[in-house]
């Protein structure tokens, strides 16, 4: 059986627990899944923020998540993968994106998962700005992100 | 071709897209690069610094030295801050 992505970027929230129902409600080819949500914290860099607003490049966003969730399902034997990118202004304490994967058993649904979202930091084409009390700040890319995101690739 | 703008490079260019129309030899992002910055102060400061700015050609990461040729849309913006 082919399994198919479900890729959602959007402004609305999700339900996680609903998510991950919906990969393994009703089945008993799976016997692992792993969920990945992030979450926006309520400060960056030691001081409190106000919010995060994300921008993102819509088409591009879709292509570049799909792309990745193709390596993914090639790479690892999954039976389910969902992953949704919210955009928009979010604040302290809400969801920014949830990846879950369902597979036989649990090894390849936590590293997929953990690929995925390496994979997302770096490369899904979303940018952060963080309101605080001193204005706004786009949030600057970090090198271990980098590195976390270099270390799948195939040697 | 159009371009598309993201993050601080659309705020520092003051706008989010617009059509162009590079002359022949303006054939790599690169140089796409070099030819906006000569443009005008907006372009300058948004590519002062080239090697952080991050190129896609049709919703596709690419290089700077990625030919432009044949490109319906490229895009600029900062690393990418998502996840």
């Amino acid at each position: 059986m082919t399994v198919t992505a479900t890729i959602r970027i959007q402004e609305a929230d999700f339900d996680v627990a609903q998510e991950i129902a919906g990969l393994s409600k009703g089945r008993t080819d799976v016997g692992a899944v792993v969920s990945f949500s992030g979450i926006c914290r309520g400060s960056e860099q030691g001081e409190p923020i106000a919010a995060l607003t994300l921008e993102h490049y819509p088409g591009m966003a879709e292509a570049e998540i799909s792309r990745h969730a193709d390596e993914a399902l090639s790479r690892w034997p999954l039976q389910g993968l969902t992953i949704i990118h919210r955009f928009g202004r979010i604040a302290p304490g809400e969801n920014i994106v949830l990846v879950v994967t369902a597979s036989a058993h649990r090894q390849a649904a936590f590293e997929a998962a953990e690929f995925l979202m390496d994979y997302l930091k770096t490369n899904a084409p979303f940018w952060k700005r963080e309101e605080s009390a001193r204005g706004t700040n786009w949030i600057e890319a970090r090198d271990h992100d980098d590195a976390a995101a270099a270390r799948w690739t195939k040697s | 071709m159009k371009l598309k703008y993201f993050a601080w490079v659309r705020e520092r260019i003051g706008k989010a897209e617009e059509t162009v129309e590079p002359p022949a030899e303006v054939r790599t992002v690169a140089d796409l690069i070099g030819w906006l910055t000569a443009r005008d102060d907006a372009y300058a400061y948004a590519f002062e610094k080239p090697t952080v700015i991050r190129a896609a050609i049709d919703h596709a990461h690419v290089k700077q030295d990625a030919a432009i040729i044949g490109a319906r849309e490229i895009a600029f913006f900062p690393p990418m801050t998502g996840g």
